[in-house]
């Protein structure tokens, strides 16, 4: 299981805490990761990447291990912290400045 | 006894405010969906439990929300508009083409006969619709064929921001498109004609004779009279007797006639309801009163609206959505503000009090009358 850290508004939408933990089977991708996310919580798709392009929204952030890694290729591999459960893959919403 | 229902859309979540058919006491629930824009929020006639609601977020996209029990829970259905066909591109700020690229939706209308038929007018402009509650959304292409090309965002963006479902004649339905104009299907969506011969423009096109291009701010009707639209351009009050085919200036004695919502009474087909603003370049009522403008007789002739409504000092604007009436005798009516007050008259518009007073910025207000 991964574990997968989500924005405020994205936990409201899908009645979850904080952190979700998710089942990939396979290579544990970004790609991987969030169709995961859908299939588990399908209220949740089209919030990250964009339905049709499955870009990744502009305004969303994929952290992991102290690293962003929002411009990484999405079907390169997560680091393996993020693949054992170690460490969560953390969903941001930028900060909108002020 | 009869009851209201007004669902209110803001920039941070929606509301929805209750009453009896005195229309003294309100209760406000919400906020639903907090922290998100709720660009509108409407219920189906023909379903008055049934009510969708349009979700979005700069950062995580559109979402459709819809309730089978009058607001009380929500579950999110389809979300996924993808133009029909080749996507195509309209007229860039540059005057380059610029493909078309959905941002979100700006209207959902339900049918008045099937609660889960709805269209949804969306930015950048086209129409779509669903007939399974919202689950999937079709675009009705036949819109964008009509000089799709030439159609320009202004600086509000493109948005298809007026559904009119004619109660009369299922196949024909009324859309405007802003710095696009009106258009009208006699098909049921599958082909449309631009509806724009008579609006004037001296500062918003050049060519006055343009199909296409018109900034048109919102129209309304009156069921019993669908052939009679009254329209509140960027500049302008209009209306046309024939379905759009011509529109003349009923302006007359308005303070400005520039202004974004426009509304018609419940059971006086020539009763309209304006809000004047000051200028484009400047979105709040003339001289700091915010004064809703009433024409009994089909336009020209309007009365100022002003018993209880701020005549010093306010700076609010009413957006093109945020004005609706009831269908109770006498005729409430209903609108929402920038500052996040709703107005609401249970007498036609002579006497008005502020149901709440500080929600966020108001986007859409729309009224149920429940049985």
């Amino acid at each position: 299981m991964i574990r997968v850290v989500l924005p405020y508004h994205l936990r409201t939408l899908a009645g979850v805490g904080r952190e979700v933990a998710l089942q990939v089977d396979g290579p544990v991708t970004l790609n991987a990761a969030l169709d995961a996310l859908d299939t588990k919580y399908p209220m949740l798709r089209g919030t990250l990447r964009d339905p049709v392009t499955r870009q990744r929204r502009s305004l969303i952030r994929f952290f992991a291990v102290g690293r962003d890694l929002s411009h990484d290729l999405p079907d390169a591999p997560l680091p393996d912290a993020v693949a054992l459960g170690a460490e969560p893959l953390i969903i941001v919403g930028a900060i909108a400045g002020g | 006894m009869n009851s209201v229902r007004v669902l209110v859309g803001t920039r941070k979540g929606a509301f929805i405010l209750t009453a009896d058919a005195r229309r003294e006491q309100w209760t406000v629930s919400g906020p639903h969906f907090a922290g998100w824009e709720i660009y509108h929020l409407n219920g189906s006639p023909a379903d008055p439990n049934r009510l969708y609601a349009s979700q979005s977020s700069g950062w995580f996209g559109q979402l459709i929300q819809r309730s089978d029990d009058s607001g009380q829970t929500w579950a999110p259905v389809g979300n996924q508009f993808v133009y029909a066909g080749e996507t195509g591109t309209h007229q860039w700020y540059d005057g380059t083409q610029h493909p078309w690229e959905f941002k979100r939706v700006w209207r959902l209308e339900p049918s008045p006969t099937d609660p889960d038929t709805v269209y949804a007018g969306v930015e950048d402009a086209a129409l779509f619709r669903s007939h399974d509650g919202g689950q999937s959304w079709h675009e009705l292409p036949g819109l964008r064929a009509v000089k799709g090309h030439l159609w320009q965002p202004g600086a509000g963006g493109m948005g298809l921001h007026t559904i009119l479902l004619d109660p009369r004649n299922p196949n024909r339905i009324f859309v405007a498109i802003s710095a696009a104009g009106a258009f009208r299907t006699d098909d049921g969506g599958g082909t449309w004609q631009p509806i724009n011969r008579g609006l004037k423009m001296d500062y918003e096109l050049p060519d006055a004779a343009a199909e296409v291009g018109h900034c048109v701010h919102s129209i309304a009707l009156h069921p019993a009279r669908p052939d009679v639209l009254f329209m509140q351009k960027h500049w302008d009050v209009m209306r046309s007797d024939d379905a759009g085919e011509l529109w003349h200036e009923i302006s007359g004695n308005l303070p400005s006639d520039f202004g974004f919502p426009i509304a018609v009474h419940a059971h006086e087909p020539d009763t309209v309801y304006v809000v004047p603003i000051k200028s484009d370049s400047e979105h709040f009522p003339p001289d700091g009163k915010l004064r809703v403008y009433r024409s009994r007789t089909g336009g020209n002739e309007w009365e100022a609206l002003t018993n209880g409504l701020p005549q010093s000092d306010c700076y609010v604007n009413v957006l093109r959505s945020a004005l609706a009436v009831d269908s109770l005798d006498a005729c409430g009516i209903y609108f929402g503000t920038t500052g996040g007050q709703v107005y609401a008259s249970a007498d036609g518009g002579d006497h008005w009090t502020a149901i709440v007073r500080d929600l966020p910025a108001v986007l859409s207000v729309a009224v149920q009358t429940l049985p």
